[in-house]
């Protein structure tokens, strides 16, 4: 468990000091999202209604950003091979630095995105929907993508590859994370929305780091 | 006392025969050199003993124990050096060295980090970030991986690329203490390294057809290959 935190700390510690991922993602997450009234127009109504299918279109194309490099420096450098040689089973390894990649990209896009929803109309009572949802899916959405990241490593052009492997994977999230806001936002209860979520992040926490180390483990051989 | 033997080894890289019915023993206080031109399969041969590579016929096993029944306790007892330095560029020599010493298990890896690099005659370059080393400063602080966290076995792939000569006699002693102590060590070299008593394995010995000079391919070199194919 140490060295699970220690690995977490590491990556940790290399993003802040790269510093560029966690504000690229975030960035690119915003500016995504204030595209939208130049492209539809500035009409309240509108931009009211399709508020929770666009923040969540931009987190997916954000987290998506950042993915590619999750293994690929580890990969490049030999860090990757010394991982599978120790003690630490690689589908600790994986959820480790998923986790790292989680805290890193995704957190910043919960924290951004209330203040994307004012700037989109959203009405006051779906703010709280609107980050738990993002709160249970965007740990869905580095699960999944370290799967993608692990199976292109090595390959050029991965990044356009694994947009391709796992944007297909990504719409169930979409479409409960979306549905839920859109229901509280009528009135409805999101509760159905929200259990599929966690059913969906309760299956991909242990399958997806089985999944990746499988792949890396072919990477690295 | 354990042994760590391969047996019958055959090892297959893309669709290239690399070597077939290789035979080792390596006992503690052992040294065992590999030699061999290029693309004859030493780093293979390494990356196998390490469990990187799976051999395609034959075994290996530690004090009569299969190894591939005992994954785990085989990678705690090994260290690897290959020919990546795994240097983050924006981590710290020591804090570079201490990451690594945490995961093989050693109980006060920042102590050790320090220590180990003042074996290797680099101390000074403690707190250097690792983008700032020169290739023979990161080669020293891949090697002293080996001294930050035990293990019994060494699988020492060209450790002397990029090192210079006092360098190589200070790496010379660090592996006559570990073997004094018991340890064994792997190595395949090019350059002489000073290891008495170490056995010679002879990998063009077992190459399968007479080597071919014109692909002469070197094992890093497998490898981009083989992510091309993957494409």
């Amino acid at each position: 468990m140490t060295r699970f935190l220690r690995l977490v700390g590491r990556d940790l510690r290399l993003a802040l000091r790269q510093g560029s991922d966690a504000t690229i993602a975030v960035m690119f997450f915003v500016l995504c999202v204030v595209l939208f009234p130049f492209g539809v127009g500035p009409e309240p109504n509108i931009l009211a209604r399709i508020a929770a299918g666009v923040i969540w279109v931009a987190a997916l194309l954000a987290s998506l950003l950042s993915l590619e490099r999750l293994f690929q420096n580890d990969y490049e450098d030999g860090s990757l091979e010394l991982l599978s040689l120790t003690t630490l089973p690689m589908e600790a390894v994986v959820l480790a630095k998923t986790l790292a990649h989680w805290l890193v990209t995704g957190v910043p896009l919960i924290v951004a995105a209330p203040l994307l929803a004012v700037l989109l109309n959203m009405s006051a009572e779906g703010f709280g929907i609107l980050v738990l949802t993002l709160s249970v899916g965007t740990p869905i959405l580095s699960l999944i993508g370290s799967i993608g990241a692990a199976l292109t490593l090595g390959a050029r052009r991965g990044g356009v590859l694994l947009s391709l492997l796992i944007l297909p994977l990504y719409i169930p999230v979409l479409i409960f994370g979306a549905g839920a806001i859109d229901a509280a936002l009528n009135g409805l209860t999101p509760r159905p929305h929200l259990l599929l979520l966690g059913g969906i992040l309760a299956g991909a926490l242990p399958l997806a780091p089985w999944a990746s180390a499988a792949a890396l483990r072919q990477a690295v051989e | 006392m354990p042994v760590f033997a391969g047996s019958e080894l055959t090892c297959l890289r893309g669709d290239r025969l690399v070597f077939t019915g290789l035979d080792f023993r390596i006992a503690p206080g052992d040294a065992l050199v590999l030699l061999g031109p290029n693309g004859s399969g030493k780093s293979s041969l390494l990356r196998l003993m390490a469990g990187l590579l799976k051999p395609l016929r034959g075994h290996l096993s530690w004090d009569d124990v299969p190894v591939p029944e005992d994954p785990d306790g085989h990678r705690a007892r090994i260290h690897y050096v290959g020919h990546l330095d795994a240097v983050k560029p924006v981590l710290s020599a020591a804090e570079n060295l201490a990451f690594w010493a945490t995961l093989g298990g050693a109980a006060d890896p920042r102590g050790n980090a320090l220590r180990a690099l003042e074996r290797l005659g680099v101390p000074h370059i403690a707190t250097v970030p690792g983008r700032y080393l020169s290739a023979g400063q990161k080669r020293r602080l891949n090697l002293a991986r080996v001294l930050a966290a035990p293990a019994a076995l060494w699988l020492l792939d060209e450790p002397t690329v990029a090192l210079d000569r006092a360098a190589i006699a200070l790496f010379e002693e660090i592996i006559a203490e570990h073997r004094a102590g018991g340890g064994m060590v792997a190595v395949s070299t090019h350059v002489d390294i000073a290891m008495p008593g170490a056995r010679e394995l002879h990998l063009d010995d077992f190459t399968p057809v007479p080597h071919d000079h014109g692909e002469d391919e070197d094992a890093p070199h497998e490898d981009d290959m083989e992510g091309e194919d993957a494409v």
